[in-house]
C-alpha cells in the first residue's frame, strides 16, 4: 500500500460520547501516575467535574498530556505499562463517584523561553457528545501568563478558570465546569474548523 | 486506578440497575417513561430544521451537536459558550507515543482472551486511521470496547437481563501499522437497551478511542453496522444531524475481508481532524 493512498472523503469522522461503560476498558493500572506518587518530583493535580446544575459528574474520564519540568516534549512510549522511571507525559484518570480526579505528575516547564507552561487536558463523559479540550496553566509565572495569546483573549474571570491554584503542599487544583455561569473555557483549534 | 475500582463507581443513569425497568418504567432523573414517539418527534423536528438551514445556505455539519436535547443526559453536560479559537502550541502539536511494550500482541483478538470461544457472530473490523490530509497515522494506539452478542456489557452497572459471556470481555487494543491500518477480530455486538426513554435501544456499536500525531486530533467515537433498524430511533447517532456525516460512522460489509467458514468482514476507515504540524517536522521526529 502506498503512503498516500487516495481516499475520496477526507472529512473528519464524527465523534460520539464515551458512554457509561468505559470503566472496564479505558482505565489501566497506574493510568493517572505520570510519576510515582510520593516521589521527589511528584505534584498532585486534583479537581472536580461539575455539570450545569452544579452537580458533580461521576462518569467522566480525563486525559492530560504535558512536557516535563524542562519543557521537553516527551517522545517515550510506555504510558500503558509504566516502569516508574520513564516520563511519558500522558495520563488518564476516571473521576470517582464524587466527580473528583487525581493525577500524580510534574510541573510542566515552558516549551519555549517566556511561554506560559500548561498541561493539555481532554475531557470525555457520558452525556457529552464529543470530547472537550482545555488547558491547565500554572499560576506562578504571571508575566508569561499575561503574555499568553489564549489567556489574554479572555476576560479576567475566564482567565482565572484556566489557571490552577497551588496548594501549600505544592499540589495543583483545577475544577471543570461543563456548563453554566462558571463554565470552563473550552478550546477549538484551527484543524477543528469544518 | 484499577478497572475494578472504576466499575464500582459508575452510577450511570443510562445503565439498567434493575431488570424490572423493562416491564415497568420508573420515573427517574432522566424521566425514562417518555415514549420513543416523543423522542422520535424531537429528533425529526431537529433534522427538519437542519435540512431547511442547509437548503438556505448553512454549512453542512460534520460533528455531533453537543447540545442535543433528545439525548437527555446531554442537557446539563454541554457547554453553552462558544469554544475559544486557539492556535495549538508546542505540546498540542505532538501526541503521546505508544509502543509494542505497551500492548500485548493478542489484544487485538477479542475472541481468544479466555479459555473458551465467545458466543456470537465472529467478525473482523479492519480499516485505516488517516489524518485530514489522507496521511496514515502510524504506530498509534487504537482502543475498542463493546457489548457481547446478547447486548450485555461486562460492566457491573449493566444489569440488563441478557447473559454475560464468560469468554468475552469486549475490550481490545492495538497499534496502527505503517499504512495506518488496524484490525480487530471480535464478536458482533447486540443492540443494547438503555434508559434515555422507555423502550430505548442503542443500535449495535463498537466504541473506538483514537490518537493522532497531534493531541488536538484525540477523539472517541462509535462504529455502527450497516442497515441497523435502530438508526432512526437513536438520539446518540442522530446527534449528528447530517446524514452524510452520520454515514461516516457506519462500517461497510466487505466480502474480501470475510473468511471462508470463519468470520464476516467489515471495513471502517477513520479520518482524524487535519494536522497542524507540517510534515517536515514529522519526519524530523522519526
Amino acid at each position: 500500500m502506498t503512503e498516500t493512498t487516495p481516499t475520496t472523503d477526507l472529512t473528519p469522522t464524527p465523534g460520539q460520547t464515551v458512554g457509561p461503560f468505559y470503566g472496564y476498558a479505558m482505565p489501566y493500572e497506574h493510568d493517572n501516575e505520570l510519576v510515582p506518587p510520593g516521589s521527589a518530583r511528584a505534584v498532585q493535580l486534583t479537581g472536580t467535574v461539575y455539570d450545569g446544575a452544579g452537580e458533580r459528574v461521576p462518569d467522566a474520564i480525563l486525559e492530560i498530556w504535558q512536557p516535563d519540568e524542562n519543557g521537553e516534549v516527551p517522545r517515550k512510549t510506555g504510558s500503558l505499562l509504566r516502569n516508574g522511571f520513564t516520563f511519558t507525559g500522558f495520563g488518564r484518570a476516571a473521576v470517582d463517584p464524587e466527580g473528583e480526579f487525581s493525577f500524580s505528575t510534574v510541573n510542566p516547564g515552558p516549551t519555549e523561553a517566556g511561554k506560559a507552561p500548561f498541561i493539555s487536558l481532554v475531557i470525555f463523559a457520558r452525556g457529552l457528545l464529543n470530547r472537550l479540550f482545555t488547558r491547565i496553566y500554572l499560576p506562578e509565572d504571571t508575566e508569561a501568563l499575561a503574555a499568553d495569546p489564549l489567556l489574554s483573549s479572555l476576560d479576567e474571570d475566564e482567565r482565572a478558570r484556566l489557571v490552577a491554584t497551588r496548594g501549600a503542599d505544592g499540589s495543583l487544583h483545577f475544577d471543570i465546569r461543563l456548563q453554566g455561569e462558571e463554565e470552563t473555557p473550552f478550546l477549538r483549534f484551527p484543524s477543528h474548523e469544518d | 486506578m484499577s478497572p475494578q475500582q472504576n466499575s464500582d463507581v459508575d452510577e450511570s443513569a443510562e445503565a439498567f440497575t434493575s431488570p424490572t425497568v423493562i416491564d415497568q418504567p420508573v420515573k427517574g432523573p432522566d424521566d425514562a417513561a417518555e415514549s420513543q414517539a416523543t423522542l422520535s418527534a424531537e429528533i425529526e423536528s431537529i433534522e427538519t430544521q437542519y435540512k431547511q438551514d442547509v437548503a438556505g445556505g448553512k454549512k453542512p455539519e460534520t460533528q455531533p451537536r453537543l447540545d442535543y436535547r433528545p439525548y437527555r443526559s446531554s442537557i446539563l453536560r454541554h457547554p453553552t459558550k462558544d469554544p475559544r479559537h486557539t492556535d495549538p502550541e508546542t505540546i498540542e502539536l505532538f501526541s503521546p507515543a505508544f509502543g509494542h511494550r505497551d500492548i500485548g500482541t493478542l489484544e487485538s483478538d477479542l475472541t481468544i482472551q479466555a479459555d473458551g470461544e465467545p458466543i456470537g457472530e465472529r467478525i473482523r473490523v479492519t480499516g485505516r486511521v488517516l489524518d485530514g490530509e489522507g496521511r496514515p497515522v502510524r504506530g498509534q494506539l487504537v482502543e475498542i470496547w463493546q457489548a457481547n452478542s446478547a447486548g450485555r456489557y461486562i460492566h457491573k452497572r449493566d444489569q440488563h437481563p441478557a447473559p454475560i459471556d464468560p469468554n468475552f470481555t469486549g475490550v481490545g487494543r492495538t497499534l496502527t501499522g505503517d499504512d495506518g491500518s488496524y484490525s480487530f477480530t471480535t464478536i458482533k455486538p447486540g443492540p443494547y437497551p438503555w434508559k434515555n426513554h422507555h423502550n430505548a435501544w442503542r443500535p449495535a456499536h463498537i466504541h473506538f478511542s483514537l490518537f493522532g500525531s497531534e493531541f488536538t486530533q484525540r477523539m472517541i467515537t462509535q462504529m455502527y453496522f450497516p442497515g441497523d433498524p435502530l438508526f432512526a430511533l437513536d438520539p446518540i447517532y442522530q446527534s449528528i444531524t447530517d446524514q452524510k456525516a452520520r454515514d461516516r460512522l457506519v462500517a461497510t460489509y466487505d466480502h474480501n475481508i470475510t473468511e471462508h467458514e470463519f468470520l464476516m468482514g467489515y471495513n471502517w476507515d477513520i479520518v482524524l481532524t487535519g494536522a497542524n504540524r507540517t510534515w517536515m517536522e514529522e519526519e524530523d521526529d522519526d
